[in-house]
């Protein structure tokens, strides 16, 4: 509970400082005077219009991608499971790309095709990873998935080439980033993560069971199909509606699931709250180094999620025991 | 119930102290392979804007100066068409060696982290210090990044000896770590120069001449010539490092200097044309299924690779209603083949 309150202060931390940090270096009068009397100054514009949306984007697909990798992580008992390296993002992605070219203009109408491409490269990767029972092999997953988000990527890469109407509307979507991600994107994909947060929380303590074998978990009364349809509907909802808001963005569902464990042990009752509490911390806080780090300009906060998530992968496969689910 | 294996046909040639002796079955299939390549290579020099027959190309290169032919053949085609069979060709091996080496399918240059090292220490050189794509400069940057992250993979993933799960692991961390690094340096650079890097990064055969091909090419001859003296060792080496010893190989020269070759080969084609992912995982792998051989074949690796790259250089440039980048069909291609090898090794392990 303490740990839960401690997380929770570094939420509040990573919001104050996303909404204060940007290249417009602002005073807290001002911030103050735009959050309380909006009378659409540029400094209100600066801070309302583009800091807190940015911001609010920052704690859905946080959330939405960590508690997407805690239940990818349990499902498969894979401790190097996330959404990015599975692929889950480049099937939306592509999926994304030809509902553009089908004729999708708006956010909102890029989202059915996000949670399809999500959901079709989920199972994909599950059944390639999986021998066909029990639970996959982690190499396999990843590969799988390595391999499937380079095809994928390739596909939308070359579809996105050859109309450059899709590109362009297409361009600042795939760079993973927040920027110029306003209310009329992250509304509409927030229902959906929420379902999928309470969807994983149902699922956590089957989870838990099946933690120790499906045989084990069907004789303690789990129902394992069950809970793995309900998992990969969360995956797909989490997942689909993260990348539909931010674009591609790895190694956060990878990271946050095993700093939760750290802290609260492998239950997944509580990975899970922790989950949404840490995973908007990480990326707020990546997407404000990516803010300051090529001052005036920016980098995406895919970038660097990367920079700091690729580094936990290789601790992870070194540890002499890969595994601790 | 699969058929006894009871060793294939081989044949011996001699001349004088020397002899040579090969299966029949890989023979036959390197002859098969090397006249589909050069059907394929031939049809590239046809295609184009000003479509050529056959006939016409065939005797341009024989040395008819007639017409326009022999113009649009040798300097707008041939660089580019010579440069698919020859990059393809190294890519092949390079896979080769490092699939032979680590006794691993999986472990090729692309999935261990290789060539995002190439691709990073090219860029470093187009962006930083603003030399042109395609230059023997960034072929340099290529090499010296290859051999980096060839060396931070190996460092990361040694632990108690090598394992192909942490290798392969480790190298797509460093991977994503270098691509994100190459994300920041095209981002850092001024519009030009990002435009030009992200053309190279693609991994495309359109920069390339006769200025970009010769330097390559002379590396990747010196390379194979090289590896004329390596092959013994490597095959011992697929043996195990104490039966490769007991035969009489000195075990960790002829693996260091197995890299520099493989990463190397890797890397030159990365600085001519960019990345061009997935041929050296791919290439190897079909060879060895045509070929039936226990191990992985160097020659046809190389002719498979040629083979493959010169074809999706065709379909990059007239299948669809744009000119493309290689990359991304071999990058369909490969990964495509990669998922299907996944599967199929899922069905035999049942």
């Amino acid at each position: 509970m303490l740990g839960l309150a401690g997380a929770v202060g570094a939420l509040i931390a990573a919001v104050v400082l996303s909404i204060v940090v940007g290249s417009n270096q602002l005073g807290p009068d001002e911030l103050w005077h735009a959050l309380t009397a909006y009378s659409g100054t540029p400094t209100d514009q600066v801070v309302v219009d583009l800091r807190v949306p940015r911001t609010v984007a920052g704690l859905v697909v946080g959330a939405g991608l960590g508690v997407a990798g805690a239940v990818i992580q349990a499902l498969t008992r894979n401790p190097l499971g996330d959404p990015g390296i599975l692929g889950v993002d480049a099937g939306a992605g592509l999926f994304v790309a030809t509902g553009v070219l089908l004729g999708a203009v708006t956010p909102v109408q890029y989202l059915p095709f996000a949670f399809l491409g999500a959901f079709v490269v989920t199972v994909l990767v599950y059944l390639i990873g999986s021998a066909g029972r029990g639970a996959p092999d982690p190499i396999r997953l990843t590969l799988a998935g390595v391999a499937l988000a380079a095809v994928l990527t390739g596909i939308t890469t070359a579809m996105t080439l050859l109309d450059p109407v899709t590109f362009n509307r297409l361009r600042a979507w795939n760079a993973g980033s927040f920027v110029e991600r306003g209310f009329d994107v992250i509304l509409p994909a927030l229902p959906f993560a929420v379902v999928g947060v309470v969807l994983a929380l149902i699922c956590a303590r089957p989870l838990n069971t099946m933690g120790l074998g499906d045989d084990l978990a069907s004789s303690l009364g789990t129902n394992i199909v069950r809970t793995r349809v309900i998992s990969v509907v969360a995956i797909t909802l989490l997942a689909g509606s993260a990348t539909a808001i931010a674009g591609p963005v790895a190694f956060v569902g990878l990271m946050v699931p095993h700093i939760s464990r750290w802290i609260v042990g492998p239950d997944q009752r509580w990975i899970i709250p922790y989950c949404v509490v840490i995973a908007p911390v990480v990326l707020l806080v990546s997407d404000v180094i990516g803010r300051v780090i090529l001052w005036p300009s920016e980098v995406p906060v895919g970038v660097v999620t990367a920079f700091v998530g690729a580094p936990v992968l290789i601790h992870l496969v070194r540890r002499a025991k890969a595994s601790s689910l | 119930m699969s058929p006894v294996d009871f060793g294939s046909r081989t044949a011996v040639l001699r001349h004088g102290r020397f002899s040579v002796r090969f299966r029949m079955r890989t023979a036959l299939m390197c002859a098969a392979l090397a006249l589909a390549t050069v059907t394929v290579a031939i049809l590239a020099l046809c295609l184009g804007d000003l479509p050529l027959s056959p006939v016409d190309v065939v005797s341009a290169l024989l040395g008819s100066r007639e017409g326009i032919a022999h113009l649009v053949v040798f300097e707008w085609r041939l660089p580019r068409v010579l440069s698919a069979v020859v990059f393809g060709a190294a890519l092949g091996v390079s896979g080769a060696i490092f699939q032979s080496l680590t006794r691993n399918p999986l472990a090729s240059p692309d999935v261990i982290g290789l060539s995002a090292g190439s691709y990073a220490g090219g860029l470093v050189m187009i962006i930083v210090f603003g030399v042109g794509a395609g230059s023997v400069p960034v072929a340099g940057g290529a090499i010296i990044g290859g051999l980096l992250a060839a060396a931070a993979v190996y460092l990361l993933a040694y632990r108690n000896g090598m394992h192909g799960f942490r290798l392969i692991v480790v190298g797509i961390g460093v991977s994503a770590m270098l691509e994100a690094l190459g994300v920041y340096l095209i981002l850092r650079a001024k519009l030009e120069v990002a435009m030009v890097a992200s053309v190279w990064g693609m991994g495309s055969l359109n920069p390339v001449g006769w200025a970009q091909f010769v330097p390559a090419f002379a590396v990747v001859a010196i390379v194979f010539l090289g590896l004329g003296f390596l092959v013994r060792p490597m095959r011992q080496l697929e043996l195990g490092d104490d039966a490769a010893r007991s035969l009489g190989s000195r075990v960790e020269p002829a693996r260091l200097w197995l890299v520099v070759c493989a990463v190397a080969l890797t890397a030159v084609v990365t600085g001519a044309a960019g990345p061009i992912a997935f041929i050296s995982l791919a290439a190897p792998q079909i060879a060895q299924r045509l070929t039936r051989t226990a191990g992985i074949a160097l020659a046809p690796s190389a002719l498979i690779g040629a083979l493959v790259l010169t074809a999706s250089d065709i379909v990059a440039q007239y299948a669809l209603p744009d000119n493309l980048p290689v990359g991304l069909v071999t990058v369909v291609v490969g990964g495509g083949y990669l998922v299907w090898l996944l599967i199929h090794e899922v069905r035999r392990r049942r």
